[in-house]
């Protein structure tokens, strides 16, 4: 059963492999230093980039990933969808090869990088509130001021009559409303509570405009990520959440219709997000909210979301590689949008975002000619 | 008085009966739960298990998948954990056993007894900034060490236990002889207690391989096959995590499945072990 | 031969010293990383950071008394259901079940604590949360509505579903050590017990009572498991920071929030504050195992001192 001689022998030599698997770890610690986020550029053969970060573009990125490793095989690109806040944290310290985020980065952030980081817009979706009321037929209706009473705890049944006014022909039951809400730090909460500061003044003050808002205590139930949110209103009755579109799609829960600038309540879809996209100035850096934007058929929640990298890429193998995803991702990647229910990026917008990621360079050189 | 007393016997008769009957529906509560989880994940999992599914890497929803890098993943970042804790946590057993009498071998053994109960989240906060940070990224180094380190005390603590069980009077009898003690210890008392550190060091394995927690922020999580310890990895614990709070149904099939996968191995690790060593306990 | 012998002794006995020693050397590690990092927020909260009870990261407002209270209440919840049983299965093992069932009813036990935490969160989301939310919740609703535990919203995810699945963990753990230590409490004493006329019961009961610290330390030794226990109950309570009489009220626990929001922390100040309530959890622990050895190290030297001879 168990060799004793054997183990005898082995006992010492295990000593010795684990003194040299210790120190071979210890020696590759100043390696990894040295080149800052990049490590070895080839483990072996082929390319792998590291991302991480947002969820809300978790599904068009694991599609985008798996069909651009069909092409180039040669690439292995692993995206981990852990939140925009983490995805911001990962470019940041540099334990990513690129971040992702739906929220900008803010100035300071920016500032504290060790290098200039770009925001590349990816696609556009849209934030949806998602409810699970199965004896609801017909799709809710609302406004910004319901969506913010219902977070703030100010409407606390779904028969309330600040939610009926809205859909009178609605059979709304008498039951108690549980919000979900983010834990994690999220773009998608930022995106949500940006639309919401812009419309309620109470929730300006009260939560504000955050990845991490000041959530009212006692409302509702935090969960991570947009699975995890998308999951728990899935397996709650009468709870409502916020997610991407695709979530809500995907598990063919419904989506509410949410009051725009103008007053007119419209449904989410690709149109309505990229007609918000249609009116809003995109500045020379590409950070842009959307929310709460002009235009009868805009949705008000839409957002862009970012890929974040680092202008000098300190490896460039590595770098060569990513500014070829973010193309191919940008232009021929722009057409797996439809079927995940995100918008594509304006032609306009694509311009812009050709000349960032050809002023991508390693070591002074550009990666792309 | 006397009928009194004879009244008084049989009630507390009857008392001990209810006491006995209701210890034994605790048992058998107990025991339910474990046959209903089983169940379930017996029931639910063998439902999406295939082939395919054990070899597949992971896939955008609706496009199938499967957790064949996870089970890679969580094989080499165990069998990374017990190279480096096996020897440590047998080592420190050992010294434990034989030297662990003063006031080093008390502290090092208090020590040890509560770093068993430290939460293994805190194990990975610990390996983030001690391997994460400087080396730059997530990996299944990182993972393996963060399993490692809850391994450590775990082993030596059995390992002490085993060579204790070991008789004196075979220490005394080589040592009478003149042999040097290292001798001793390595030649005579080892492997009279070898099969219990094997049996020690099996469970440990087996607890390593179902956790989670300091695996979130050190090994990540990857889509691919991965054989390099530089790079992040996925492990069956993680992919369960993900696949079970996600929204989509088909994901939660396969958390069912891949639990199913994790739970028999470590369900026949530990039988393994019972029925290896049944004479022993 | 004596030469070798004592340079060969020196080596062997100072490679084993340095195994040993790695031991110390991690938990000193711990606690060092631990405290360095999280100066900033001792430095600027003080005690303030333990009794605070919002948690802001967005304006830099920490103060972690949410998920002290839902790590100490969840385990708390955990101990009242899993004391009786854990109580009644050891007991039935060692005092009355025939020899024969004993072994396989401690190794199904065994088995119990030997499924991993995150397998206990999957099937805590999707069987025992409906469960409570359909079922159990109900009933307790409409029969002890009137308790402030049981009012509210009833959703499946909260405190008590976090509680149940920590019962369900610990049981195995409480009930293992209960049996050791009642297995040290001498036969004579059962003999002496039951010449003088005792029911089995009343047996029992004197056997419990001359194992009671043991018992306490079984306990705490629970009580530990459960402050840390992080996956199954990251998975069911909801990870809400508030503090809520009501058991069907979402709450979080430390190691909770730690799980769900350590990856992200990107300014110093709330990284530092995550590794201070971290800290906590870690001394809180730590605390704790000590005292469960303690209380068991007691009972196994009054009453078999022999056992590791």
């Amino acid at each position: 059963m168990f060799n004793k001689i054997f183990f005898k022998k082995n006992l010492i030599s295990l000593f010795i492999l684990s003194v040299a698997v210790i120190g071979s770890a210890c020696s590759g610690q100043p390696m990894g230093q040295q080149s800052g986020g990049g490590g070895s550029a080839a483990s072996g053969g082929s390319l792998r980039l590291q991302g991480s970060g947002a969820s809300f573009p978790k599904p068009i990125y694991e599609k985008w990933v798996s069909e651009y490793g069909k092409i180039n095989p040669n690439v292995k690109i692993d995206y981990q969808s852990t939140g925009s806040g983490a995805g911001q944290k990962a470019a940041l310290a540099k334990t990513a090869d690129f971040g992702a985020s739906d929220d900008p980065m803010s100035d300071e952030d920016l500032k504290s990088a060790g290098g200039e980081l770009l925001h590349i817009p990816t696609v556009l979706g849209a934030v949806v509130l998602t409810y699970n009321l199965p004896e609801v037929k017909e799709p809710l209706k609302l406004s910004g001021e319901t969506i913010a009473d219902v977070y703030l705890g100010n409407i606390k049944k779904w028969n309330d009559e600040r939610i009926k006014k809205d859909n009178p022909n609605l059979n709304l039951p008498d039951a108690d409303i549980l919000p979900v809400y983010r834990a994690d730090s999220s773009g998608t909460s930022a995106v949500f509570t940006d639309f919401l500061a812009k419309t309620v003044p109470a929730w300006k003050e009260k939560v504000g405009m955050n990845k991490q808002p000041s959530w009212i205590t006692g409302v509702g139930v935090g969960a991570k990520g947009n699975d995890g949110v998308m999951g728990q209103v899935k397996q709650t009755p009468n709870s409502i959440g916020y997610v991407e579109l695709t979530f809500a799609k995907a598990n063919s829960l419904p989506t509410a219709r949410v009051k725009n600038k103008t007053g007119a309540f419209v449904e989410a879809t690709l149109e309505s997000v990229s007609a918000a996209a249609a009116t809003a100035q995109m500045p020379e850096d590409l950070r842009v909210q959307i929310t709460n934007a002009d235009g009868a058929g805009a949705y008000p929640i839409s957002s862009y979301t970012y890929i974040l990298v680092y202008k000098d890429q300190s490896d460039a193998a590595k770098g060569k590689a990513l500014a070829d995803f973010l193309w191919w991702a940008t232009h021929d990647g722009e057409k797996f949008t439809q079927d995940l229910h995100y918008a594509p990026l304006p032609p306009e917008v694509v311009v812009k975002v050709e000349a960032k990621i050809n002023s991508m360079t390693a070591s002074g050189k550009t990666l792309r000619q | 008085m006397s009928e009194n007393n004879l009244q008084n016997h049989s009630r507390r008769k009857i008392i001990s009966r209810i006491m006995t009957l209701l210890t034994a529906a605790c048992t058998f509560f107990a025991i339910g739960i474990l046959l209903l989880i089983i169940s379930y994940i017996a029931v639910r999992g063998v439902s999406s298990l295939s082939l395919q599914f054990l070899i597949d890497t992971p896939k955008p929803v609706g496009e199938g998948g499967g957790i064949g890098n996870a089970i890679l993943g969580s094989a080499i970042m165990t069998a990374l954990a017990a190279l480096i804790g096996l020897p440590l946590g047998i080592g420190a057993g050992i010294y434990l056993a034989e030297f662990g009498n003063g006031w080093f071998g008390k502290i090092t053994r208090f020590v040890a007894d509560t770093l068993i109960g430290v939460p293994s989240i805190i194990i990975g906060i610990f390996v983030y900034t001690l391997v994460v940070l400087p080396m730059g990224r997530q990996s299944g180094l990182a993972g393996g060490i963060a399993l490692a380190l809850i391994m450590i005390p775990i082993v030596a603590r059995t390992t002490e236990e085993m060579i204790r069980l070991v008789p004196n009077s075979m220490r005394e009898g080589a040592l009478a002889l003149g042999a040097p003690q290292w001798r001793v210890t390595m030649n005579i008392v080892l492997p009279a207690a070898s099969t219990g550190i094997a049996t020690g060091a099996m469970l440990a394995i087996a607890r390593i391989t179902g956790e989670t927690a300091p695996l979130l922020f050190t090994a990540l999580n990857s889509r691919f096959y991965n054989g390099y310890l530089d790079q992040p990895m996925a492990s069956l614990t993680v992919q369960i995590f993900n696949y079970a709070t996600g929204p989509f149904e088909v994901e939660h099939a396969m958390a069912w499945a891949a639990t199913l996968i994790l739970v028999g191995l470590i369900l026949l690790i530990n039988i393994t072990v019972r029925f290896l060593t049944r004479k022993k306990f | 031969m004596s030469q070798t012998g004592t340079i060969g002794d020196k080596l062997f006995r100072s490679v084993l010293l340095i195994a040993a020693a790695s031991i110390l050397v991690i938990v000193a590690a711990i606690l060092y990383m631990m405290v360095q990092n999280s100066l900033p927020t001792i430095e600027r909260f003080g005690v303030g950071f333990l009794t605070g009870r919002e948690w802001k990261p967005a304006q830099e407002e920490f103060g972690a008394l949410p998920f002290i209270y839902g790590t100490l209440a969840s385990s708390i919840i955990a101990l009242v259901l899993s004391i009786p049983i854990s109580l009644g299965v050891a007991i039935y093992m060692v005092e009355q079940a025939p020899k024969k069932l004993a072994r396989p009813i401690a190794f199904l036990i065994e088995l119990l604590a030997a499924i991993p935490s995150v397998v206990y969160g999957l099937w805590g989301i999707f069987v025992l949360a409906p469960f409570i939310r359909d079922y159990l919740g109900v009933f307790l609703q409409d029969y002890f509505g009137w308790l402030p535990f049981f009012q509210g919203r009833l959703t499946g995810i909260g405190m008590l579903t976090g509680g149940i699945i920590l019962a369900l963990m610990i049981t195995p753990i409480i009930t293992s050590v209960v049996r050791d230590v009642l297995e040290a409490v001498p036969t004579t004493q059962r003999e002496a017990a039951l010449a003088l006329g005792a029911t089995e019961w009343e047996t029992t009961r004197i056997v419990l009572g001359n194992a009671a610290s043991g018992i306490a330390g079984a306990v705490v030794l629970g009580l530990g498991r459960a402050i840390g226990e992080t996956m199954a109950i990251t998975m069911v309570i909801g990870n809400s920071a508030q503090i809520s009489i009501s058991l069907f009220e979402p709450a979080n626990t430390i190691a909770s929030l730690l799980a769900s929001n350590f990856a992200e922390a990107t300014d110093k100040i709330y990284m530092s504050a995550l590794i201070e309530i971290g800290l906590v959890l870690f001394l809180v622990t730590f605390v704790v195992n000590a005292l469960a050895k303690l209380l068991i190290l007691k009972v196994a030297s009054g009453t078999n001192s022999a056992k590791h001879a």
